[in-house]
């Protein structure tokens, strides 16, 4: 386990939790893009180039801008009255925490059936050229209808309706 | 430690971060990033597989992730059009005061 | 003697015997026909039964005929023609008819005088509107009773009887209407049926015994020396045999059908019905049955004692002892009575019954030919008296009360000279008229009975008394002068000339049993008569008939003096009335017997009838209600249960549901971090059995 990998574990780690704590919602916008670009490092580590660089441009490039959007058009950059957090968050605290038991036990206890260090595969962007047009053909044409439907629905969803103020 | 095990402990644990904050904020918008962090989570344990899996060489996980990607990217604009939506008519992103489905 | 149990020298039964069913079977498909007829067509009705019971008369002679043919060359007639009537697994229930001297004297009796009373009726009963039914009821009488006669199964005997209970009924009380006439016939018939029960008992006995109902069955009937040894040889109660206690029993039924001395009451009060029915049934025919019976099963009767000469038994038996005690008592006790009656009618009702207890009693001391002969004289000269007090009361327009009529003989010569021929017949008025050589077979036989003497006083006093009250009631009605409100008249052509028919035969049977040429005994016992006047010379003969006549003189001369051509009112006392009047009330008043049932038996009814009614109401009343109210009580529990349980039960588990349903969809907050929280939560369980299970 390298230092590397540690350095950008706790980055991933520290980016989301400041993604869920921080008061600001901009603020844990900005937190949950230093996330994201601390997975992509880690894609990068793990040899998923195209992965990597597929999640800077997708997510930092653009959920993270639409979650900005989002924010600003909702004024969330108010602080609500209440408190950031739902009244029962001890419970979904609780929870959150149990998961987190279950899937480390889950990896814990076959720790050791784990592979070791493996040869690091080489992808070039030619196979994976390849493999969507070939053996992925079908779901690269269902998503790309996915991402055709997303579109026109979201544009419906947060149109102004007829006769609704601006 | 093997790092296939890191990298899934690692992910067992942003996608738990994620969880909590889907369960805990009050905003709509901050549960949609809990939901991305916890998808983000699922991907880094579908990559770190791949890479460490039997048979890298069929791009199996890779392209599961990209896909996976390609989803939540879609997903995330039209949930965030939703929130906007609903922000339109309530005038807040509160959920503990969106309960109009109570039973 | 011959053994009277021999046969014709064929087996079978020649096709007069055969066909004898036809004799009572004409009269009772005729009263069938006339059952179905309307009341207006009287003609008709009238014919068929006359008719029917004309064909019976033929057929009876022609079989009548045939025995005496086979008795006067030597044979012992008795032809039986039987047949299976009734396979009951191994045994069987047989019918059958029998023809022999007995059968043949008896049916061609009753067939000549009953179609003599119905010539007669068709002029009484002419103004009666229920005519048509009248016939009916009398040709099914006829048939009946000849079934009786002819009867060679003591079941189909017994069957018959019943009919011929059952005619007597319908025709005492053919005027129902009356009160009276409709209690009389109810009286008949419960009283024979109490006679009849022991019947009955004595019939299944019977049949225990001997295996069969049959009389005579070439060996095998029950009255033939087998049989009798059978019954003989069976216990019976207090020590005596089967054959004695059923001898008893059959003989009860006899008693109660020809009112012996307990169940006598019957019979005077039948005259409710029109005389006509008097005159057939209550003197000649049904009352005769008893008798009959008696004479049928004599052999059993007689059985264990020993025979002798003549045929008359050495000793009695106890049987015949009891037949000759009770015929002697009833004969004394019904003669008693008949002194002091006003009714015409009830005087010869008592006479009847005092006649039938002399044929009784002459059963059981001179056997059968002593009874049968009374019987049948009887028959006759019974017959001809109520029909002549049919002609007197038609005459006197339906006058019944000797205190009003008198003189009579003036205005109803006819009427008169054979009403008195009859009389004297009754009285035993010496050697002219029949019923004196019938009543002196009886006294002979009396008089020399082994077991004692008693009963020939009995009887003594009996005739005594019998010329007396017919003395008097013949002074009453015909004699002195007329105390009615009309005038009387003779009667028509149809009604007077049966009067002389009878008062002829009256006269003339009596020739056939005198002691010169004693025919009848003759051909009874199946021996051969002659005529030879030596039997006039017979021990005991004339001192017989000295006693008789001195005896018959007296009653008729106390009779005359008492009464002779005086005439009292109604209102005045009679003579002996005078002279002793408690004694005149106790006989007046029927010595009292229906009183006596009235205390005893029927008090003793009436109180188990309140037992039973109140048994009924209370107890067998309570435990209807009881249940009923059991079955209420279920229903309210039933409806308390389903009310509190079933349905409250179900309304509590609906509340029980909507109460869940409410909790449960609280989990329905509306929030939707909630909705996820439960995902999580459902995650970790599934992660955590996944993880357990493939650790394992």
């Amino acid at each position: 386990m390298s230092a590397v990998f540690w350095i950008l574990a706790a980055l991933t780690v520290l980016g989301g939790v400041a993604a869920v704590t921080l008061k600001n919602t901009v603020h844990c916008a900005l937190a949950v893009t230093v996330a994201f670009a601390g997975l992509a490092l880690l894609y990068l580590q793990l040899d998923a180039q195209f992965a990597g660089f597929a999640q800077i441009l997708v997510y930092i490039g653009a959920v993270a801008i639409l979650v900005v959007f989002a924010i600003l058009l909702t004024s969330g950059s108010e602080t609500p009255k209440q408190g950031i957090f739902s009244r029962s968050w001890f419970t979904g605290m609780i929870i959150a925490a149990a998961v987190f038991a279950v899937l480390g036990w889950a990896v814990i206890q076959r720790i050791q059936a784990l592979p070791h260090e493996t040869a690091a595969p080489s992808v070039t962007v030619n196979q994976i050229g390849n493999a969507l047009l070939g053996r992925y053909v079908l779901p690269l044409e269902i998503v790309a209808l996915l991402l055709t439907a997303a579109l026109v629905g979201a544009v419906i969803v947060a149109m102004h309706e007829k006769g609704e103020s601006k | 430690m093997t790092p296939l095990g890191g990298y899934l402990l690692v992910a067992a644990l942003v996608f738990a971060i994620g969880l909590a904050g889907a369960l805990t904020r009050r905003n709509a918008i901050l549960v949609l990033i809990g939901i991305e962090l916890m998808l983000n989570a699922a991907n880094l344990n579908l990559i770190a597989f791949w890479r460490y899996g039997p048979h890298p060489e069929l791009l199996t996980g890779m392209m599961f992730a990209v896909f996976s990607i390609a989803v939540a990217a879609a997903e995330a604009a039209v949930g965030l059009g939703l929130v906007i939506s609903v922000y339109r008519h309530t005038r807040t992103t509160d959920l503990d005061e969106m309960n109009r489905m109570k039973g | 003697m011959q053994e009277g149990m021999g046969f014709t020298p064929q087996l079978t039964a020649s096709s007069i015997a055969q066909m004898l069913w036809l004799i009572p079977a004409v009269p009772m498909a005729a009263a069938g026909v006339i059952a179905l007829l309307k009341q207006p067509a009287r003609k008709l009705a009238s014919t068929l039964a006359i008719g029917s019971l004309g064909v019976s008369l033929l057929l009876a002679l022609a079989a009548f005929g045939h025995v005496v043919s086979g008795w006067s060359h030597g044979f012992s007639v008795r032809e039986t023609a039987n047949f299976v009537w009734l396979p009951m697994g191994t045994g069987t229930v047989d019918l059958g008819w029998v023809l022999d001297p007995l059968s043949a004297v008896m049916l061609v009796m009753v067939t000549f005088v009953g179609l003599l009373i119905f010539i007669y009726s068709t002029g009484y009963m002419a103004h009666d509107e229920n005519y048509t039914r009248f016939f009916c009821f009398l040709s099914l009488f006829a048939g009946a009773m000849l079934g009786v006669v002819i009867a060679n199964s003591l079941l189909l005997l017994f069957m018959c009887w019943e009919i011929v209970g059952l005619t007597s009924y319908l025709l005492i009380g053919f005027w129902y209407q009356k009160p009276s006439a409709a209690a009389a016939a109810k009286k008949a018939f419960v009283t024979t049926r109490v006679g009849d029960i022991f019947f009955l008992l004595g019939i299944v006995w019977l049949f225990a015994q001997t295996g069969t109902l049959l009389f005579y069955n070439h060996g095998a009937g029950a009255l033939e020396p087998d049989g009798i040894a059978a019954m003989l040889a069976g216990k019976g109660a207090l020590g005596l045999s089967a054959a004695t206690a059923i001898g008893l029993l059959i003989f009860a039924g006899a008693a109660g059908k020809s009112g012996q001395l307990p169940l006598h009451v019957w019979l005077p009060d039948a005259m409710e019905g029109p005389t006509p029915v008097s005159a057939l049934i209550h003197a000649a025919t049904m009352v005769a049955a008893g008798v009959y019976l008696v004479a049928r099963v004599y052999p059993l009767m007689a059985a264990g004692g020993t025979l002798s000469q003549g045929g008359a038994l050495a000793g009695s038996t106890t049987t015949l002892t009891v037949v000759t005690w009770v015929g002697a008592s009833t004969a004394v006790f019904a003669a008693l009575i008949a002194v002091a009656q006003n009714d015409i009618k009830r005087i010869l009702a008592y006479s009847t019954v005092s006649q039938l207890g002399y044929m009784m009693a002459g059963l059981g001391m001179g056997g059968v030919a002593v009874g049968m002969f009374h019987l049948i004289t009887h028959a006759f000269f019974k017959a001809l008296l109520f029909m002549g007090a049919g002609s007197v009361i038609h005459g006197c327009h339906e006058e019944q009360d000797i205190r009003r009529m008198g003189g009579l003989r003036k205005e109803m010569p006819v009427t008169f000279a054979t009403y008195a021929i009859g009389m004297l017949a009754l009285s035993g008025f010496p050697l002219l008229f029949s019923g004196f050589w019938s009543k002196d077979a009886i006294l002979g036989s009396a008089r020399e009975w082994h077991a004692g003497r008693g009963p020939f006083y009995l009887l003594l006093f009996g005739a005594l008394l019998t010329a007396f009250y017919m003395t008097r009631q013949v002074c009453y009605v015909f004699f002195g002068e007329y105390r009615g409100h009309e005038h009387a008249h003779e009667s028509p052509r149809v009604m007077t000339a049966p009067l002389a028919i009878l008062a002829f035969f009256a006269i003339a049977l009596g020739m056939l049993g005198t002691p010169a040429w004693p025919w009848f005994r003759a051909f009874l016992e199946d021996h051969p008569a002659a005529l030879e006047l030596a039997g006039f010379n017979e021990p005991g003969f004339w001192p017989l008939v000295a006693t008789s006549t001195l005896v018959v003189f007296l009653g008729l001369g106390l009779g005359w003096w008492l009464y002779g051509n005086k005439s009292p009112r109604a209102e005045e006392a009679d003579a002996v009335e005078k002279v002793a009047p408690t004694v005149w009330g106790w006989l007046r008043d029927r010595l009292y017997v229906d009183e006596l049932y009235g205390v005893t038996v029927i008090a003793f009814y009436a109180w188990w009838a309140r037992v039973a009614d109140w048994f009924d109401r209370r107890v067998w009343g309570g435990i209807v209600a009881a249940v009923s109210t059991a079955f209420r009580g279920l229903a309210h529990f039933d409806r308390f249960f389903d009310q509190q349980f079933v349905d409250g039960g179900f309304d509590k588990g609906c509340e029980e549901i909507y109460t869940g349903g409410g909790l449960l969809a609280r989990v329905q907050t509306g929030r939707v971090q909630h909705y996820l929280r439960l995902l999580a939560v459902a995650v970790v369980v599934l992660a955590a059995i996944l993880i357990w299970s493939s650790r394992g």
